[in-house]
């Protein structure tokens, strides 16, 4: 993104006047989304949709250009002896990854998503964060999930935070920025909001729960702070942020429930997956067991699905 | 921010497709007796009446018409059961009773959820998820009662009351019958029901239920019938305590009608209240409760906060998610898993609450109603706010028992305690704030027997429930609910 | 004989706001010893006297409810001391409406412990009365009293102070104001109690006392809207009906307090507050 695409006035909202929460009413309102219920049509083309909000995830030290190689291929072939499925959205992956990755997905119009910033902990000096965005993005990275410093939010070092993920945003590039809060570490629903307030107004184009390596995870009840949150900013500056809830959604009927809670808290118009994205690795495979049962009113095994 | 330049779409793309609850899993009969004396029973009237389904104006069955000679024999076994059998009984082993009462409700909790949505008009999520869970919870809770009542009320001796009439709403149908049943039982009195003429079919599996966990025949009796039936309850010279829940005008005459006889009475009334939020709330929750408070049970409610008193500063804020939130509401067949708002009870009650949309227009507020589509046949309303509302309009002062809820606004604390308790009732009220003390100065200040701050219409069996002024007497619900049905003497 | 001082002779007039009016009706109605001498000419109050005093009933409500459990018994204690030291003055005025000296005694000092006891209750009926409710979601439930507001007591006849006391302190020391009719026929003492209110740091307004006939002003006491509770202490069928039937126009609470021995101990109890309160329940969710 050139300089004259940035947002003309990055500016630190106050963050003592982001509105508050009340964490037993969030979760009332979640147990209202879990009991809905989705059947038939409307139930396959969620699951369709949630094929293709996935960020097929692979972030292990153990990650090697031949298990990416491999998750690429299944980021292509979902499930070839079923007609008619979308690709997922994105694969994600560690930074050295990145051009491995590219390569194998070719021109299929998945994007590759690689995390940076010192990812999952964060701790790292801001010019090395910056050195790994730029990269990551020079290997072709069509997107960049980064993660706040934690360690400032919660000291109340919010000009800190805001000013680095507003740099990793100028060192983004044309790459779209994610910005992953790890709200297992912010301890309150509260904080949540606050922290995706501040990431919103300081550039961030989505905002993401988690790594995916602190429990807990993606929840739904911060997931709809954030939603509530997204919203709020796009009431209050016409611009409209993607939500990424990653960490601990593996079935697809948790998923169908997300889709249940954007579907009502921020409508049509974030329905798709340049709006909302899962970041999972073990989720597609569980909706398409799910989707063929749909077709063949058979429950599925396992067995006859690919694990890459 | 004052204004909302940027709207939300939430009525196309994905839709939730039909989700029905299954109806073939129960029998409803096609003519029911009278409960009496442990028995299904014609009436004495030989005459009987339709319950309608109000979401789709078929007669799902017969129900008997109890008469003057009909309630009489119900409060003559009554009274047998009572002398005879269960105010000997050792009060453990009446006790046990009940539990099992609320076990098999338990065990057939979903057609019970079937049956109070095909005869009531509520969505199923809430008969399944509120109603039968609370009435087999409150059937839980008295029966531990039975051999400790002793305990509730240091330095007296509580003994039973005898023959307990009972009348119930239309409203929440077995909920209520419990909330009147559970305790009546559990304190050693013999019951006469009578449910609501709209929705009697509850009840009377209830009497089922009462039949299988083998209640010694009379303990319960139901008899059918609308306010004339009722009123030979009241009326009766054998009955000791009456309990009544329903509207203002009813009770007014229930006390005058028992004015001058020795007969105990507990009333739940009507209600108008208000629900009010401070620009320090939790906003989104605040909205979720203001559409708990409305339009939870189609407004069908009298603890309802069909006032929303909302602080000026955020009211553009409030008002604007509210419309929002009330776009996702689902309105529609009752029995699909997916209703958020079903059918309204009956077509006098749908006549009543269109009077009343019609009445807020004409004394000069906006009305807003969501742009769901409603079924053609069945009884509809969209869920309703007025704003720009005045203390001095009847849709603030007149409880309308509909989805329907009256927005003002107000700037000081003072200002909205003031509005919230300037009304006759006093059931219920709502405040939201984050503020702790601010919490506490205004449960205090609201005058009403039940306020929910930061939260509404919740319920549980521990919980008194009960109002202030006119809002009724007594408190049913919790150990406060005991003394109702007892003499301390 | 000629220079024997002339007695004065009180005016029995009657307490509304903290002040000692005549009843704006100018009525008045001779109280006559057993022997059938006047022994005071007493106020015959009307319904607007009893508007009066409710007006000021209500006006004191706001600050009387709040006021600390502590000060409220406090407060009951004072009018005990008070008592105390006019007890001659009470025995005196017994003795005058046809009670012997050592009745006239004993109901003073059982007046003079019944405030004693209820200041006692100030700080501790809601610790007996109030719950918490282990409600099964995350919320902190609580029930607590809280006074119904504006009282109406119709006093029981035939006991002139003790009958008077009974009824008045437990609507007070649970935070109530009142609006009461004294005995019809032993009036003088409970015009006496409202000087010892009035003299015991009791707020104008908390305790309004008038006199006047019962018949006439049974039906006000009932049907007023302002009214929040009436308690009764004598009558008929015919009046317990036309109370109650009275006190629906605006479902007050009716409390009937018939055929009691007020010098009894069961005379006395947590109950009798319990009678002009009401129970509130809060809600609020447990969470951050």
């Amino acid at each position: 993104m050139s300089a004259k695409e940035k947002p003309k006035t990055l500016q630190l909202p106050d963050l003592d006047r982001v509105a508050l929460v009340d964490e037993v009413g969030v979760e009332e309102r979640v147990a209202r989304f879990r009991s809905r219920s989705i059947k038939n049509a409307s139930k396959v083309e969620a699951l369709k949709m949630i094929l293709s909000m996935i960020d097929l995830t692979t972030l292990e030290g153990q990650d090697t250009p031949g298990k990416v190689r491999q998750l690429c291929q299944k980021a292509i072939h979902l499930h070839d002896g079923m007609p008619g499925l979308p690709h997922v959205a994105a694969v994600c992956v560690y930074p050295p990854m990145v051009g491995i990755a590219k390569k194998a997905l070719g021109n299929h119009n998945i994007n590759v998503a690689s995390v940076a910033t010192a990812f999952p902990s964060g701790m790292a000096p801001r010019q090395i964060k910056l050195e790994e965005t730029r990269i990551a993005v020079a290997d072709g990275a069509d997107e960049i999930d980064m993660v706040i410093s934690r360690g400032e939010f919660l000291q109340g070092h919010y000009e800190f935070v805001f000013d680095e993920i507003a740099a990793i945003k100028d060192a983004c590039g044309t790459a779209h920025l994610k910005v992953i809060l790890e709200t297992g570490e912010l301890g309150t629903l509260d904080q949540v909001r606050k922290a995706s307030m501040l990431a919103m107004h300081a550039g961030a184009d989505f905002i993401k729960t988690s790594t995916g390596k602190i429990q807990p995870a993606a929840t739904m009840p911060v997931t709809l702070v954030m939603l509530q949150a997204i919203r709020d900013f796009y009431f209050a500056t016409g611009r409209r942020i993607g939500m990424k809830p990653a960490g601990g959604i593996s079935d697809a009927k948790l998923a169908i429930h997300y889709l249940v809670m954007l579907h009502e808290t921020l409508g049509q118009a974030w329905f798709s997956p340049e709006w909302f994205r899962f970041g999972a690795s073990s989720l597609a495979n569980d909706v398409l067991m799910q989707l063929q049962k749909q077709q063949s009113g058979v429950y599925q095994s396992a067995d006859y699905f690919s694990k890459d | 921010m004052t204004s909302q330049p940027n709207k939300l779409a939430f009525n196309s793309g994905w839709q939730y497709a039909a989700a029905p609850e299954g109806t073939d899993h129960f029998s409803i009969g096609k003519r029911y007796g009278l409960f009496i004396n442990g028995e299904f029973v014609k009436p004495a009237t030989g005459k009987y009446f339709n319950t309608v389904n109000p979401a789709t104006e078929e007669v799902l069955a017969r129900v008997a018409l109890a008469g003057d000679e009909d309630v009489d024999r119900a409060v003559a076994a009554a009274r047998k059961a009572y002398k005879g059998v269960w105010s000997k009984m050792k009060a453990a082993e009446r006790g046990k009773y009940i539990y099992r009462i609320a076990r098999i409700l338990q065990e057939r909790a979903r057609e019970f959820s079937v049956i109070e949505s095909l005869d009531g008009g509520k969505p199923i999520r809430e008969s399944r998820d509120i109603d039968i869970p609370l009435a087999a919870a409150h059937f839980f809770y008295y029966a531990g009662w039975a051999d400790k009542l002793e305990y509730a009320f240091p330095g007296r001796k509580p003994a039973p009351l005898g023959v307990a009439g009972q009348i119930i709403p239309w409203n929440f149908p077995l909920l209520m019958a419990a909330w009147k049943i559970a305790p009546a039982l559990a304190c050693g009195n013999t019951v006469v029901l009578k449910p609501a003429e709209t929705t009697p079919l509850t009840a009377l599996k209830l009497a089922e239920v009462i039949s299988e966990a083998g209640l010694p025949p009379g303990v319960v009796n139901i008899v059918t019938g609308a306010g004339k039936t009722g009123a030979a309850v009241v009326d009766h010279n054998d009955v000791d305590k009456v309990a009544f829940t329903g509207s203002t005008n009813v009770g007014r005459h229930i006390m005058m009608a028992l004015a001058g006889t020795n007969k105990k009475y507990t009333l739940e009334l009507g209600g108008k209240a208000a629900n009010i939020v401070f620009a320090d709330a939790a906003i989104d929750q605040a909205v979720e409760g203001i559409v708990n408070g409305i339009f939870f049970n189609q407004g069908h409610v009298c603890c309802a906060g069909s006032r929303l008193l909302v602080q000026e500063s955020v009211a553009d804020q409030v008002i604007a998610k509210l419309k929002d939130r009330m776009e996702t509401l689902i309105v529609g067949d009752p029995l699909d898993k997916n209703t958020d708002i079903g059918a309204i009870n009956s077509a006098p009650q749908l006549e009543k609450i269109e009077s009343y949309l019609k009445i807020g227009q004409a004394e000069g507020a906006e009305m807003y109603q969501s742009s769901c589509s409603v079924p053609k046949k069945g009884y509809w309303c969209r869920p309703t706010i007025f704003t720009g509302v005045s203390q001095s309009n009847r849709i603030v002062q007149e409880e309308i028992f509909g989805p329907v809820l009256a927005i003002q606004t107000f700037r000081t604390l003072e200002e909205g305690l003031t509005k919230a308790n300037n009304t006759p009732f006093g059931l219920s009220g709502g405040v939201w704030t984050d503020k702790g003390s601010k919490v506490f100065k205004m449960t205090q200040g609201i005058r009403a027997g039940v306020v929910w701050a930061n939260t509404f219409n919740k319920f549980d069996p521990a919980s008194p429930f009960g109002g202030y002024k006119e809002s009724g007497v007594g408190r049913e619900g919790g150990l406060h609910g005991l003394g109702a049905y007892l003499s301390l003497d | 004989m000629t220079n024997e001082r002339v007695a004065v002779a009180k005016t029995y007039k009657i307490y509304i706001g903290g002040k000692f009016p005549r009843t704006e009706s100018g009525r008045y109605y001779p109280l006559e010893s057993a022997k059938g001498a006047v022994l005071a000419n007493m106020c015959r109050g009307s319904r607007k006297d009893f508007r009066n005093a409710v007006v000021a009933a209500r006006a004191a409500t706001g600050g009387w409810s709040k006021t600390s459990a502590y000060l409220r018994g406090q407060i009951l204690y004072r009018i005990a001391e008070m008592l105390e030291g006019r007890r001659e003055q009470f025995i005196a005025e017994l003795q005058l409406q046809g009670v012997n000296r050592r009745r006239a005694e004993s109901e003073v000092n059982a007046s003079i412990d019944r405030l004693i006891y209820y200041a006692g209750w100030a700080d501790k009926y809601q610790q007996i009365f109030s719950a918490v409710n282990p409600v099964s979601s995350s919320h902190f439930n609580f029930s607590v009293l809280e006074p119904m507001g504006v009282v109406s007591i119709l006093a029981p006849e035939s006991s002139g102070l003790l009958g008077l006391v009974s009824n008045i302190a437990p609507a007070i020391v649970g935070g109530n104001t009142c609006v009461v009719l004294a005995s019809q026929s032993k009036p003088l003492c409970a015009i006496s109690f409202a000087e010892v209110l009035h003299a015991s740091d009791v707020p104008g307004g908390v305790v309004n006392i008038l006199t006047g006939f019962k018949p006439e002003l049974t039906g006000q006491f009932a049907s007023h809207m302002d009214v929040n509770a009436v308690v009764y202490c004598d009558g008929t069928v015919e009046i317990a009906k036309k109370v109650q039937e009275l006190a629906a126009a605006n479902i007050k609470r009716v409390v009937a307090r018939v055929a009691r021995d007020w010098s009894g101990d069961s005379a006395q109890d947590p109950y009798l507050i319990q009678d002009t309160q009401e129970t509130k329940t809060t809600w609020h969710p447990i969470g951050s």
